[in-house]
């Protein structure tokens, strides 16, 4: 079906605006019928698995005029790739979960929460599939509100200033990427803002440099990178679980996923003139986060700093820029949206029962909870990238394309982070889990129910199964990341062999371009 | 027998002025007749004379220039006055449908209002059509004065009284500045005729031009950055905004400024082309300051009407941004924004007169607290109209920020569109902060008085889908704009 994708990312609207006309108070009809609408968008997503073909062209493509004035041209162009691909299924796997992990935390007006939920499913579909570059700065801002509401009206004490730090920090380098992309638009003829024509644009260094520091920012606060993660713990603390999960599984994809999509092959030179800075600041992300974790003693913010050192993980193999390291960049974007994500379902379920967080309140809960011991094992067992588990495939891949890469020095300084994630991983599971069960008030708790083993059974079983047999994830993308690898490539090498090139858009590589 | 002979007077460019300035003197006589708790009947009816005036205003577009030229190249009727006047006339007709219940509130219903409202319009649309420095003024003069009475209508309150008194002799003395460069320019030129000035300016070239015409221009520049407010002849702006009936504080923000803009725009874009590159410098400064002023001073203000004063100063820098840029994609932002502008910021007024009590009271931002959740639809839709101010996708702000924005790239004024998001970035803190409190704060006292006409309803319901449609599908209007630049 030619109109899949659309269909796929307007579903939530249309459960927006069903959920509208339902009784506020009668919570669980909302809540089955947000869980009803995204296992249908869900539904709606698989045949994208299966129909999708192994090559690097953008399929289930559709573009539509939207925009059309003389001056401006802007398209409904949406489509995926390889490097889309997951992603998308990524989102529209971990929001049924999600939905299902609020059904007993969030008892206070669950009607909004539950619109925004699917507003932000919206705006991250969108984002994904979008292939002018108008209409994925549109969705990300779509994202950015519900995101806003959802830490700032059911977060815990802090929720304000967790809500306004979010938004203020994305908003500010997404609006620099406005105009970085305005200013691409113009280099570009200015004709419309269809990613194919500024792929096939020839850049003079300069203009390379301004443009590709503004995109970097505006990603590099989504990832986010070290010195710019600060909103990120703060906006994970205070979210409630189901905002947290899809913070970490889906939203933090939105800055890894914009370096591969836009600003690597856009800005070829400028990519190999700023990898050095941006493989530093991964690896100290990674070090450091690790560090900062160590000593955390709330459990969530422990697994909110890893994530900073994950997505450094994943920085790095990007920059690599080989097909290992790109490959095992995005497997471990979708291993760390199922493992952290899974962490943060585990943070809510003991909060939950307990309403904290803090470490040194837990003790010998293994005795009391054996099933959800287990699950917690696995997962962070997964986190660490223990082989076997989704986690390792990916940060294996990563070190090994980084080594093999002009980053074989930062790769070797990274491999201490793996070190680093099990001590503070294990740490604290050790704390948790295990030693005396000493505060009554832990004595009383209560096992996994029947609907959290259901919310964490598929995600063990992708765990396993990504550990086990990453061959189909791998080769679905391949084809895509081999070409993104060539575009850059050629491209700097043709401006290092000309290095007065001028902009002038190159027609043989507009194969891509929709006439 | 002897006939007296007639001109031929071609009525047709002035054909909406003519129309609203009947129905208001008609209102004026109806009104004694009018009994006080009736008022609103008037209401109705100046609304009715709004549409019969918007009418001709849309039968007006892509005439002949024949058709639009009228006496004596006084006045045009072009597609650059139409689109502004379609702007006037939307800023009065979603507030006249506010008025009447405040005025109510307020206990100072006198049927006034509406024929003033109604003057202050003509003055407006003859603005935005005059061709002559002198039909600029007449028309200046016309909206100024009803402006005055308007911002000191509630007779009883004394900070309405000190906002029609300030705007006064601040208005008075800007208008001071603008006769004098307009008398300035007439002693070098010997012409007030717009298009007269323009071949001037060609024939003699910038060399030629004498000091007293540059400084003419430059005062002229002067007394019409202060009807924008543009900053640093603001000063007016938050005092006035405050203290004045709230219907006409949003009726002020959005309408005069459009006016504002369209004379200034007319004057400068078609006079001194040729010294673009003189005045664009003076421009670009005032922008900046516009912006930067606006946008610092907001960020400290807990009465939502004086925040929203301060953030219409920055609205101004960023129409101002695209003035800068002087291209077609800035010139067609300014009008695609301003009419966005009207949309929403009379919308976020219409919501904050509702949660207003009597005697100007409940105006801080932290009297909005629990406000989203206690009344879902109107907390809805002041989050969009925030949203909107923000300039947040996919909102018709964000659209006309993209095109302000653009044009000033284009132009290669890069710095200046930089300036401008981060002012932007700025400006989300104060916006979001009533969306913090109207959601994410728990509600201090009741919302008591909050009765929702189906005027109000439908001013915010007109408001809203003046945002969020053109957010969504900009083409048409900005098709508009485009085909109505100079």
């Amino acid at each position: 079906m030619t109109s899949l994708l659309t269909i796929m990312t307007f579903t939530p609207l249309v459960g927006v605006f069903v959920l509208l006309f339902i009784n506020g108070r009668s919570h669980n009809a909302l809540r089955g019928l947000a869980l009803a609408v995204t296992v249908v968008a869900f539904l709606v997503s698989l045949p994208l698995v299966t129909g999708f073909q192994n090559t690097a062209d953008y399929q289930f493509v559709e573009n539509i005029p939207w925009i059309a004035t003389d001056a401006f041209q802007m398209h409904y162009f949406v489509g995926i790739d390889g490097i889309s691909l997951w992603l998308v299924m990524l989102t529209t796997f971990i929001m049924p979960i999600a939905i299902l992990s609020t059904w007993t935390a969030v008892e206070e007006k669950v009607k909004e929460y539950m619109i925004c939920l699917l507003l932000l499913e919206v705006g991250m579909l969108g984002a994904f599939v979008s292939l002018d570059l108008f209409l994925f700065y549109i969705f990300c801002g779509l994202m950015l509100i519900p995101m806003y509401f959802i830490i700032g009206i059911w977060g815990g004490k802090n929720k304000v200033y967790a809500a306004v730090k979010f938004f203020i920090y994305t908003m500010v380098g997404s609006l620099l990427m406005l105009v970085a992309l305005i200013t691409l638009y113009f280099k570009a003829g200015g004709a419309d803002f269809n990613i194919t024509r500024f792929y096939a644009l020839t850049l003079d260094p300069a203009t390379q440099t301004w443009l590709f520091l503004a995109f970097a920012l505006a990603f590099a606060i989504k990832v986010p990178m070290f010195p710019l993660h600060t909103w990120l713990p703060d906006a994970h603390t205070e979210a409630p679980t189901a905002g947290s999960v899809i913070l970490a599984a889906v939203l933090l994809k939105m800055g890894t996923y914009g370096f591969v999509r836009f600003a690597m092959p856009l800005f070829p030179q400028a990519t190999a003139q700023f990898t050095p800075l941006i493989a530093t600041l991964a690896v100290i992300g990674i070090i450091y986060a690790a560090l900062v974790a160590m000593v955390q003693e709330d459990v969530k913010k422990l697994v909110a700093y890893s994530s900073v050192a994950h997505l450094g993980f994943v920085m790095l193999g990007v920059f690599a820029m080989n097909q290992q390291g790109i490959a095992g960049g995005m497997l471990q974007m979708l291993n760390h949206g199922i493992s952290t994500g899974a962490l943060f379902l585990i943070v809510g379920f003991i909060y939950e029962r307990r309403h904290t967080r803090l470490i040194t309140d837990f003790g010998g809960l293994a005795k009391q909870m054996p099933v959800f011991a287990t699950i917690f094992m696995i997962v962070t067992l997964s986190s660490i990238g223990l082989p076997g588990t989704n986690g390792f495939v990916g940060e294996f891949l990563i070190l090994l394309g980084s080594f093999g890469s002009s980053l074989r020095w930062w790769s070797v300084i990274a491999t201490s982070g793996v070190i680093l994630s099990a001590v503070y991983m294990l740490w604290m599971f050790q704390r948790v889990m295990f030693g005396e069960l000493n505060n009554p008030r832990n004595q009383t708790l209560t096992d996994l129910n029947a609907r959290e083993i259901g919310i964490m059974v598929p995600l063990i079983v992708l765990i396993f199964v990504m550990g086990v047999y990453p061959t189909p994830f791998i080769a679905k993308m391949t084809p895509s990341i081999d070409r993104l690898i060539t575009h850059v490539q050629t491209r700097q090498l043709a401006l290092n062999a000309v290095p007065a090139a001028v902009q002038t858009p190159d027609h043989a590589d507009c194969r891509q371009c929709p006439q | 027998m002897e006939h007296i002979a007639m001109p031929a007077i071609n009525f047709a460019p002035i054909m909406p002025e003519m129309i609203l300035s009947v129905v208001a003197m008609v209102l004026l006589m109806l009104n004694v007749f009018v009994p006080g708790e009736q008022k609103g009947y008037l209401g109705y009816l100046s609304l009715a004379g709004i549409v019969a005036t918007g009418y001709f205003v849309a039968i007006g577009w892509n005439q002949p220039v024949e058709v639009q030229m009228g006496f004596a190249g006084a006045v045009q009727q072009d597609n650059f006055s139409l689109f502004f006047k379609g702007i006037v006339l939307v800023s009065a007709a979603l507030t006249v449908l506010i008025t009447d219940q405040y005025l109510q509130r307020e206990e100072c219903n006198q049927g006034e209002i509406y024929p003033l409202m109604l003057f202050a319009t003509v003055g407006m649309m003859l603005m935005a059509a005059g061709t002559d420095l002198m039909t600029i003024f007449l028309g200046l003069e016309v909206l100024s004065v009803s402006l005055y009475v308007l911002a000191g209508f509630n007779r009883g309150s004394l900070r309405s009284n000190e906002a029609g008194l300030k705007y006064f002799l601040l208005g008075a003395f800007s208008t001071g500045f603008l006769l004098y460069g307009m008398a300035l320019t007439y002693g070098a030129t010997g012409t007030t005729k717009v298009a007269n000035i323009a071949s001037y300016v060609v024939d003699n070239g910038v060399a030629g031009a004498n000091v007293y015409f540059l400084a003419g221009m430059l005062l002229m520049g002067v007394g019409f950055s202060f009807k924008i407010a543009a900053a640093p002849f603001h000063m007016w702006t938050p005092d006035v905004y405050e203290g004045s009936p709230t219907p006409m504080t949003a009726f002020m923000s959005a309408g005069p400024k459009a006016a504002g803009f369209a004379a200034f725009l007319r004057v400068f874009v078609s006079v001194f082309p040729t010294l673009k590159a003189d005045w664009t410098d003076l421009i670009w400064i005032l922008a900046v300051l516009t912006m930067t002023i606006g946008n610092i001073i907001a960020l400290s203000q807990d009465n939502i009407k004086r925040m929203l004063a301060y953030s219409s100063i920055a609205h101004a820098g960023y129409a101002l941004v695209g003035f800068t840029a002087g291209n077609g994609v800035g010139l067609a932002g300014i009008m695609f924004y301003l009419l966005s502008y009207a949309f929403m910021n009379i919308g976020a007024f219409a919501i904050i007169i509702l949660t207003g009590k009597k005697g100007e009271a409940n105006l801080n931002v932290s009297d909005y607290a629990g406000f989203g959740f206690k009344h879902p639809v109107l907390g809805l839709a002041m989050s969009l109209f925030l949203f909107s101010l923000a300039g947040m996708p996919p909102t018709a702000g964000f659209i006309g920020k993209f095109y302000l924005f653009s044009g000033a790239i284009k132009a290669g004024y890069t710095w200046l569109a930089i300036i401008g998001v981060l002012n932007s970035a700025a400006s989300v803190y104060y916006y979001l902060r009533v969306m913090v409190f109207m959601y994410m704060k728990n509600p201090v006292e009741e919302f008591d008085w909050m009765r929702v006409t189906p005027a109000f309803m439908l001013c915010i319901a007109v408001s809203a889908a003046g945002v969020l449609i053109p957010g969504i599908v900009p083409s048409f209007v900005f098709d508009l704009a485009q085909k109505a630049l100079l």
